[in-house]
């Protein structure tokens, strides 16, 4: 059984006099433990796919399972259950709460998740940790760098183990020194068995992804494996 | 499910949200503030009141009537002036009749005669009567002694004061045994009442600025023509309505009133001091909500328009909220807190305004705020947070998070 298993999936927007049809039949299985970049110019559906993918939104028809589970079928709290459960977001700007400590911004899938102030905690710091910002756990965001904050959201979006990471342009405010360094980062989280999604519209990142899959007018174009996938050696 | 957790974050988020704007959170509670502080002074000048009403009920006596050609409160005064007086023998007739009454007592009084001792004056209400007023009013002198039969029926020039009258004549001198003028008229001072206080800013019915004489003497001096008013208290264990019938039935028959007509005197009792209390607490009461409820009406609005605005600002912390796995719930609580901590804010600034005028009252009226009313005035301030901020929370909680992150 995949992780992701989307099967003729159509996502169509009643935009009054038009129905627009962001995705018209998209079918892709993703395994555990890929590393895979959705790209395509603007448009073509990526963000929609990203978006279901991310059960922040339900397809029109068609199938999305997630390890198994069907979610075309629940509601909008079932949904956010399933996203605190299983999807670890990261975004391109970064959309950390302001006035908040790097800490509290990482503990925040814990609270929803009902997980009590203890394990909470420690749980968050080792996140924080782990993607090397031990150091930084009682700063706010404007008190970090660019890089940093990402940083931050992405050891938000691993703490509460999700099956999935999906990160929408993760690059995309970042200079591109910076940005290399979040893709070293993504590198080893994935060398550590976590699945990555990455949507980007710049080769250059997809290219550190192991399979690229990129849409045009709503379908897929093309679905095919990264021969040398790019890997930085750490300096 | 309830869940602690998510009303700790719910509060954090709120205090971290207010502080973050601190000036439009002051101001936004400006209603809450007003409404607050007429609510807790409202219920604190009532309660000063009600301490006023039982203590001068208290130096009225109790159980006690007052006949008289007035009714003290409400009644038809037009046809009241129109009644024949209330004479000494109509007293005198009672008396001898009402054998259930422990005293009747006739008390003739006038107004506003100049008191005088030596170059000092001040001005009161002068009453005749009988040693029985003892009884009927229930006080004795607290220095001296009240007047008695022998003294009474002689219609002796001695007299018995009141605590002001004493204060304002003699200041540190002793009264007893001295001599003062009643308008021009000398009295030996035999007697002085304990103060007695004022009820609702009037010493009107308090003895404090008052002097008592024999009746004989009093009619003799003031004029014997006048309309008197008679104490009458029932002896103990004379049931209170029987008791009243008796002594309504037995004055009729001294007044020659025919059988089928009305009464032609009033019955008072010091229940009138009740309804006056309870007509002014109406008012207060009345007007009190009114302003109120307008404030906190206005105040409620405000708070909804910036709990509108709140939302509106963080449309995108909603969305990232909403994709960490917030569910609506934990959305709608956490905006739900946070209006009702804004009115509660205001409910506090509230009460420090008002604690310290409660204060000034009290040198008024005898009265501090109840501890009632803080509880009260914080759950109304929590309750009107809590209606203003239902449908901006909702309409956050109900945000469609795809929406909400692409919002700039």
């Amino acid at each position: 059984m995949p992780l992701i298993h989307i099967k003729n999936v159509v996502k169509t927007y009643d935009m009054g006099a038009e129905l627009v049809h962001a995705l018209s039949g998209v079918s892709v299985d993703i395994e555990a433990n890929e590393y895979v970049s959705i790209m395509g110019p603007s448009g073509s559906g990526k963000s929609t796919l990203m978006n279901v993918i991310g059960c922040l939104d339900t397809p029109t028809s068609g199938l999305y399972e997630i390890e198994g589970e069907n979610v075309g079928d629940l509601d909008d709290n079932q949904l956010a259950e399933l996203r605190n459960r299983k999807i670890g977001f990261v975004f391109q700007t970064f959309n950390l709460l302001p006035r908040s400590t790097a800490l509290h911004n990482v503990e925040l899938p814990l609270i929803y998740a009902g997980v009590p102030s203890h394990d909470r905690r420690a749980l968050a710091e080792q996140a924080l940790v782990s993607v090397g910002l031990g150091d930084r756990m009682t700063h706010r965001p404007n008190e970090l760098s660019g890089g940093q904050r990402q940083r931050v959201a992405v050891a938000r979006a691993l703490v509460n183990d999700p099956s999935i990471i999906l990160a929408d342009e993760p690059t995309g405010n970042l200079d591109s020194k910076t940005g290399i360094e979040i893709m070293q980062l993504f590198s080893d989280l994935h060398q550590q068995g976590n699945t990555i999604i990455i949507v980007t519209h710049e080769e250059d990142i997809a290219a550190h992804s192991h399979r690229i899959i990129r849409l045009f007018d709503g379908k897929v174009a093309s679905d095919v494996p990264v021969a040398n996938p790019l890997v930085y050696q750490k300096a | 499910m309830f869940r602690f957790y998510e009303f700790k974050e719910g509060f954090r988020i709120a205090l971290v949200a207010i502080y973050a704007n601190k000036m439009r959170s002051v101001l936004t509670t400006l209603g809450i503030v007003i409404g607050i502080v007429v609510v807790t002074l409202m219920a604190t000048v009532i309660e000063g009141m009600g301490t006023a009403l039982d203590k001068s009920i208290s130096s009225l006596g109790t159980d006690v009537y007052y006949l008289s050609k007035w009714d003290w409160f409400g009644g038809e005064w037009w046809k009241a002036r129109n009644r024949r007086d209330v004479t000494v023998e109509q007293a005198e007739e009672l008396r001898e009749k009402l054998a259930i009454a422990e005293a009747v007592v006739p008390v003739a009084s006038t107004w506003q005669k100049t008191f005088k001792y030596r170059n000092r004056s001040v001005k009161g209400n002068v009453n005749g009567t009988v040693p029985d007023y003892e009884v009927t009013s229930g006080v004795v002198p607290a220095e001296g002694r009240f007047f008695n039969l022998y003294e009474s029926n002689a219609g002796r020039p001695v007299c018995i004061i009141g605590h002001d009258v004493a204060r304002n004549l003699f200041e540190r001198e002793d009264p007893i045994g001295k001599t003062i003028k009643i308008a021009g008229y000398s009295y030996r001072v035999i007697g002085v009442f304990e103060k007695e206080g004022d009820f609702l800013g009037t010493s009107m019915f308090s003895k404090d600025t008052q002097a008592f004489l024999p009746l004989e003497n009093f009619l003799k001096v003031f004029g014997s023509n006048r309309s008197i008013d008679i104490h009458v208290k029932m002896r103990e264990g004379v049931p209170k309505e029987d008791g009243k019938e008796e002594m309504i039935g037995i004055f009729r028959s001294v007044r020659r009133v025919p059988a089928g007509e009305e009464n032609d005197f009033g019955i008072n009792t010091q229940d009138f001091l009740k309804e006056v209390f309870d007509s002014v607490v109406g008012t207060i009461g009345i007007v009190g909500f009114l302003i109120t409820s307008l404030s906190l009406l206005v105040g409620g609005v405000g708070i909804m328009n910036i709990m509108f605005v709140s939302v509106k600002e963080r449309t995108k912390e909603i969305g990232t909220r909403k994709a960490l796995g917030a569910k609506r719930r934990s959305i709608l609580i956490q905006f739900l807190i946070e209006a009702a901590t804004i009115c509660m804010i205001g409910g506090l600034i509230g009460l420090a305004v008002s604690f310290p005028l409660s204060l000034i009252i009290n040198e008024i009226l005898p009265s501090s705020m109840p501890l009632w009313v803080v509880v009260l005035s914080l759950s109304i301030s929590i309750a009107v947070g809590l209606v203003s901020g239902i449908v901006p929370a909702f309409t956050a909680a109900r945000m469609n998070p795809v929406d909400a992150l692409r919002y700039e």
